[in-house]
This record gives structure tokens, C-alpha cells and sequence, in this order.
């Protein structure tokens, strides 16, 4: 957001990149324990480990979005 | 199949919850005038009002019954997309917003009262404020309903040693105050960034699940095969009520909902209109639903392929959903609550479709059978089953929070386009005229806080009366079909007079009550349904009658408005400037090169609609 008679307010887009980022981690762990540790009663599909490749992913969006859109970076 | 949620599930859910309060927080500080609060200070670039203008409309309701549709419809349902939505916010974005923006009218009621006059104003903002509530309060039901049964909220009241009977208030009650947080500390601004985060999180937990269900039924021609015939098909038996699963004819789906319901919400409900009227600029304005057409067009393919998939699976039997558990719940020699409540879940599941439980009585806990004696099927448990069936832990919060996030953000949505009219077209206007702005700041706070509790007490009354949702939809479909002739009217017909306006909107709204007091779909019993004085005529489904409300209130607005208004003195030329089309010059698109113009991009727009129709045909 931009506005020449008030301090810069933080780009929304960083804060969905913390968002992404943080899930990204919090997922992508969770996919490794279960690939450490199978489940007792396993969802459809979980041999595919979506978790990990998902959680990756966001991660990996996050980081981008939070480096490019850092408040540093603002303006 | 899930039936509890792990500790990292809650992790995420609540990491949400936090984070959206601190967006809050940290907007508090740039809330320094009404503008600010109302209206972002007219600051908000394209892309960030584009995706809060398509987010504003992804309500959970949206996306639980999008899905749910699916699994009845098939691809049928994108037509509420491809068709009801991506031409009238091309439209909007084109024809209308230079009006809306360019007049500096603060809402859509103040755009009436530029145009027109007062009571037409009036009228338009008493009506919306009283749906804005309903709807953020049927919200709040829908999602404190979904938490109980999902059981959600089971594991943390267990542990707090607290009723499971609480549950629902507690779902109300947290919901409103983390709404309420938010929205009063940021206004406009705070809720168009959430909304923003909402759309990046319906993505992220629903892009994975089309994924995992397309694998699992062995891809497109997979689900084609395994699904209900004809449910990849979008115009099959569209041209004959008999086979059109709207049970409507080609003039009543383009008329009625490509035409009038669509073009009556895209082009005038302030809720989604605002959004735009934040933007930067006027070229940011116009571009805003332009923008937010292009993720309209391809969320059909995230919310109701879910919904198909999930019809199309095979239906599970009580010992698969949880093999240890059913095992020791049916063998079970004195049930208790837990044991019953799974066996009935089990049962309505045994007796549905695919992943599509039967609907099972909250009080009595059988099985509700329609008039064939055939179990109903509860097609909106369609995302939240699916969401169990192929979500591991992690995931699973990832999608629920996406779902949660979608009712705060409808809820928010909501207060704040309440908190606008109530502030300007109601309190300023009727009630304290010539008050500070620093006053109207206040207002906006406080409209905040009692929109809240009214949205908490609408909640309620519809818990209390299981109609309470038919009837906003009915009041949806009777105020916002005429109003489209009333604006169309105001901006591209000079002659147009305020009391052609008020009187053609009166006549709209009486036309579709008439319409619906007459009429009644197939299998439905008279009152809130229609018939109430008389069933002159029966409708194969309920759609078909909305649509012909709709165009019947349509029509009638415009007639009388034209009529009145060739009988009435019209404007003056220069009142008009700025608010009709033939009298304001056009001039911004001629400074962007021709790629970058609105009306190029709405082209483009328009020919992915057709080709999206073409292909699945």
C-alpha cells in the first residue's frame, strides 16, 4: 500500500509469505515424522506423502514472497 | 477417515486465528479519518482489491455449497461462475465503476442519492444493512454448526473440562470477537488483507485436495466414468427443463441468472463493490473485478471438483470409516452417547453416495428419507468428508483453517460493508447530519461493535428457525434483481428521474413478491417455498423460480421506472455529470496502451469464459 502522508504500512504480501512460509515448515515437519513414523490408521493416498511435497511448496512460495516483499524492500 | 484432530491441526488453526488479529493491530495505527477506516483511504492497489473483490463473495457458505452442487449437479454448477459471474463483473469493471469510483460517492446508496434523491437512497441502504447482518450472522450459525459436527472444538472442551453442549456458543462467540478484533482495530483495510490471505489459503488447502482426489479416481476420464452421468458435462440437457438440473429453459438460465441475479449482485451489492472503491486510482478500480474474473473463472476446478469427486467414489461401509473403532462401537453391548453418535454417523454414511452421507435427523438421529422413501443425501458435507478422507494431520488443519477462514472473512466482509452504510447512509444522512469526521470515526467503531452483536443475535434466530436462510435468499433475489434496473437505468438513461427510480424499485420488489407468492417448486410444501396465495404454477426446481423471480422483478422495475420517469421533470444536464454515462467524458482509458485498457482485458476475459464453455460442454 502506498500513501505519500503516512508511514509505509507493511505489504500485504509479506504477511501471506509468513503465513506460507510458516505452514510450509509446520507441514513439511509433520510429513517427515510420518515418514519416520507411518500413522496407525493412514489417510487415502498417504504412501504419495502429500504433506512433504505440499509443505515444501508453501515453504518454498513463502520464502520467496517474504524475501521479495520484505519491509525493507518497500518502496 | 479422520475423527480427531491432532495437536498441530489446532497449531495451525490458531496460528491463523493470531495472525489475522495481528494484521489488525498493526493497521490501527494508519485509522486516523473515516476514509481511512471506510474506505482504505482509497489506497489499495489493483491486485491487493482484486483478490479481496473475488474473496469477498468465497464465503465458506460459498464453498461448501459449491461443492455440494458439484456432487448433486456435476460441472453444471460453473455455470454460477462462467456464466453468472465472469460477464457482469467485466461488465462492472468496464461500464459501471468509472460512476462509482469517479463520483466519490462513499457506498452504492450514496451513488442513489447523487443520481437520484434521498429515499431512494434510503431504501436501498435500510435493505442492505438488514441483509449484511442476516448474512454474517447465518455465517456465524454455519460455521459454529459445521464445528460441532466435525467435532473440531471436541478435544480442546474435553480438555478444558468444559460441556460439549457449549461448543456451538463458544464456536459464535469466538468467531464474532476474533471478527470483531480485527475489523475494529483495521477497518476496510484490515478485512480486504484478510480476505487476501483467505484467497492464498483456500488455494493452499484445496489445490492439494483436487490433486489427491483426481489420483484416486484415476484422473479426468476416471472421474467421468465413475461419476453420475452427464456430470462433466456443463450445457447437456441445459436446453430443456425437463433435463436441465436447474429445470429452467436457455432464456431463464441467460436471463435469469446470466443476466439479472448475476449482474443485480456483481454490479450492485456494495458488499463486493466497496472492495473496488478502495482502489488507488480509477484505472485500479476499473481493473479490480477485471483482476479478480481471472481466479473466478478457475475456481470451479478447486471448489466443486471436490464435490464430483466426492460422489464418485465408492460409498464406504460402516467397518471402513475407522476399522478399530466401528469394530468395537457396533459390537458394542451397552451404547453410550459417543458409541450411538458414531453409529448413526456410520449408518448415514452406509446409506449415502460416494463420500455424501444421508442427512440424519439432529433429534431424533435417524435417517430423513424423501417423499420416494429414499435417504436425502447432506451434499454439504461434501468438502469437510473429503478434507477427512484424504488429509493427513498438518494438512487436515491446513484445510479446515481455509474453511474457517472463509466464514471470518464472509462474516468480516459483511460487518464492514454494514458498518459503511449504517456510518453514512443512515446515521449521517437521517441522524446526525453535520457531525465531525472524527465523530463518523467513532461511529464507524462502535457500527462495528453493534453490527457484531446484531450479526451474533442473527445467528440465533437462525438456529431458532431452520427457514431463516430460504427467506434471506428470497430477500436477496427481491431487492437485488430490481435494483440492477435502477442502476442501469441511473447510469445510461439521463432521462431516468428519482421518482421513476424509487417507484420502479418499489414495483421490482412487489412483482417478485407476487411472483413467489404465487408459484411453487415441485415436492415443496406452501409458505416460505412460495404458494402462499395461490399456486398458479409449479416449477421443476427451486432454481427455476428464482431465476423467474428475478426476471419478473427485473422487468417490472424497469418498466415502471421508464414509465414514471417520462412523466416526471428530469435532472438537469450538469447534476448529471460524472454519474451518467452520455454525460461524463471518457478519458482514462485513452492514456493506457491498448493491451493494458480495461475493455482489452475484459476481452480476454470473456473469451476464456466462452472457450472454459466450449470445452466442457
Amino acid at each position: 500500500m502506498t500513501s505519500t502522508s503516512k508511514p509505509e504500512a507493511v505489504s500485504i504480501w509479506f504477511f501471506v509469505g509468513v503465513l506460507l512460509a510458516f505452514y510450509g515448515v509446520v507441514i513439511t515437519g509433520e510429513g517427515l515424522y510420518h515418514l519416520a513414523y507411518p500413522p496407525e490408521r493412514p489417510v487415502v493416498l498417504a504412501w504419495l506423502h502429500a504433506d512433504l511435497w505440499w509443505g515444501a511448496l508453501l515453504l518454498l512460495s513463502g520464502l520467496f514472497y517474504c524475501y521479495h516483499f520484505a519491509p525493507r524492500k518497500a518502496g | 477417515m479422520h475423527t480427531t484432530l491432532a495437536w498441530i491441526d489446532y497449531l495451525i488453526m490458531v496460528i491463523y486465528f493470531a495472525f489475522v488479529l495481528g494484521i489488525g493491530f498493526s493497521l490501527k495505527r494508519y485509522m486516523k479519518t473515516s476514509t481511512d477506516f471506510f474506505l482504505s483511504g482509497r489506497s489499495i492497489p489493483a491486485w491487493v482489491a482484486g483478490l479481496a473483490f473475488i474473496s469477498a463473495n468465497l464465503g465458506a457458505q460459498e464453498v461448501i455449497g459449491m461443492a455440494a452442487s458439484g456432487a448433486k449437479y456435476g460441472i453444471a454448477t460453473a455455470h454460477f461462475y462462467w456464466l453468472g459471474a465472469i460477464p457482469a463483473m467485466v461488465f462492472v469493471g468496464i461500464f459501471m465503476m468509472p460512476f462509482y469510483y469517479g463520483s466519490r460517492a462513499r457506498s452504492t446508496p450514496e451513488y442513489l442519492r447523487l443520481r437520484f434523491d434521498e429515499k431512494t437512497r434510503g431504501l436501498n441502504a435500510i435493505t442492505f444493512a438488514l441483509m449484511t447482518i442476516m448474512s454474517s450472522g447465518i455465517s456465524m450459525y454455519v460455521m459454529a454448526k459445521l464445528i460441532v459436527t466435525l467435532h473440531i472444538f471436541d478435544a480442546p472442551m474435553r480438555a478444558a473440562g468444559l460441556p460439549m453442549s457449549w461448543i456451538f456458543h463458544i464456536s459464535i462467540l469466538v468467531s464474532a470477537l476474533i471478527t470483531l478484533g480485527y475489523v475494529y482495530l483495521g477497518g476496510l483495510t484490515s478485512a480486504i488483507y484478510n480476505e487476501v490471505l483467505q484467497f492464498f489459503l483456500i488455494v493452499a488447502g484445496f489445490f492439494p485436495l483436487v490433486c489427491l482426489g483426481l489420483k484416486s479416481v484415476g484422473g479426468w476420464e476416471g472421474l467421468l466414468e465413475k461419476a453420475p452421468s452427464g456430470f462433466g458435462h456443463a450445457w447437456q440437457g441445459m436446453t430443456d427443463p425437463a433435463t436441465s438440473p436447474f429445470g429452467v429453459e436457455v432464456f431463464g438460465l441467460a436471463m435469469g441468472l446470466g443476466f439479472v441475479l448475476s449482474f443485480g449482485y456483481w454490479c450492485t451489492d456494495f458488499l463486493v463493490i466497496q472492495r473496488a472503491m478502495a482502489a488507488d486510482s480509477m484505472r485500479s478500480a476499473r481493473r479490480t473485478p477485471l483482476i479478480a474474473a481471472v481466479p473466478k473463472m478457475i475456481f470451479p476446478f478447486l471448489v466443486i471438483l471436490p464435490g464430483l469427486i466426492a460422489v464418485a467414489l465408492p460409498t464406504p461401509t460402516a467397518a471402513e470409516l475407522v476399522p478399530d473403532v466401528a469394530e468395537k462401537v457396533l459390537n458394542a453391548d451397552k451404547p453410550d452417547d459417543q458409541t450411538d453418535a458414531f453409529r448413526n454417523a456410520a449408518a448415514a454414511a452406509a446409506a449415502g453416495k460416494g463420500l455424501i452421507p444421508a442427512k440424519v435427523d439432529f433429534v431424533s438421529g435417524e435417517i430423513m428419507l424423501d417423499a420416494d422413501g429414499k435417504p436425502e443425501l447432506d451434499y454439504d458435507m461434501a468438502i469437510p468428508n473429503m478434507l477427512l478422507h484424504y488429509f493427513p494431520t498438518g494438512l487436515l488443519g491446513l484445510g479446515l483453517t481455509a474453511l474457517l477462514a472463509s466464514f471470518m472473512s464472509g462474516m468480516a466482509g459483511n460487518v464492514t460493508a454494514f458498518n459503511t452504510v449504517w456510518t453514512f447512509d443512515i446515521y449521517q444522512a437521517y441522524i446526525k447530519p453535520q457531525a465531525s469526521d472524527k465523530h463518523y470515526l467513532w461511529m464507524g467503531h462502535f457500527a462495528t461493535l453493534f453490527g457484531t452483536a446484531f450479526s451474533i443475535a442473527a445467528a440465533y434466530v437462525a438456529a431458532r428457525f431452520n427457514n431463516i436462510m430460504d427467506l434471506l435468499q428470497l430477500v436477496f433475489a427481491f431487492v437485488n434483481a430490481p435494483l440492477l434496473a435502477t442502476f442501469l437505468l441511473g447510469m445510461f438513461w439521463k432521462r431516468a428521474t428519482a421518482d421513476g427510480a424509487f417507484f420502479g424499485l418499489l414495483s421490482g420488489i412487489v412483482a417478485a413478491t407476487i411472483h413467489h407468492a404465487l408459484t411453487l417448486p415441485m415436492g415443496s410444501e406452501w409458505g416460505i417455498k412460495g404458494a402462499w396465495i395461490a399456486n398458479l404454477h409449479t416449477y421443476r426446481e427451486v432454481m427455476a423460480q428464482s431465476f423467474w423471480s428475478a426476471i419478473f422483478a427485473f422487468a417490472a422495475c424497469l418498466v415502471v421506472t421508464v414509465v414514471v420517469s417520462l412523466f416526471t421533470r428530469p435532472h438537469k444536464d450538469e447534476e448529471l455529470v460524472g454519474l451518467v454515462y452520455s454525460m461524463t467524458p471518457h478519458t482514462v482509458d485513452e492514456e493506457q496502451t491498448w493491451y493494458k485498457r480495461p475493455a482489452a482485458l475484459g476481452a480476454a476475459v470473456i473469451i476464456a469464459a466462452v472457450a472454459l464453455n466450449v470445452i466442457f460442454r
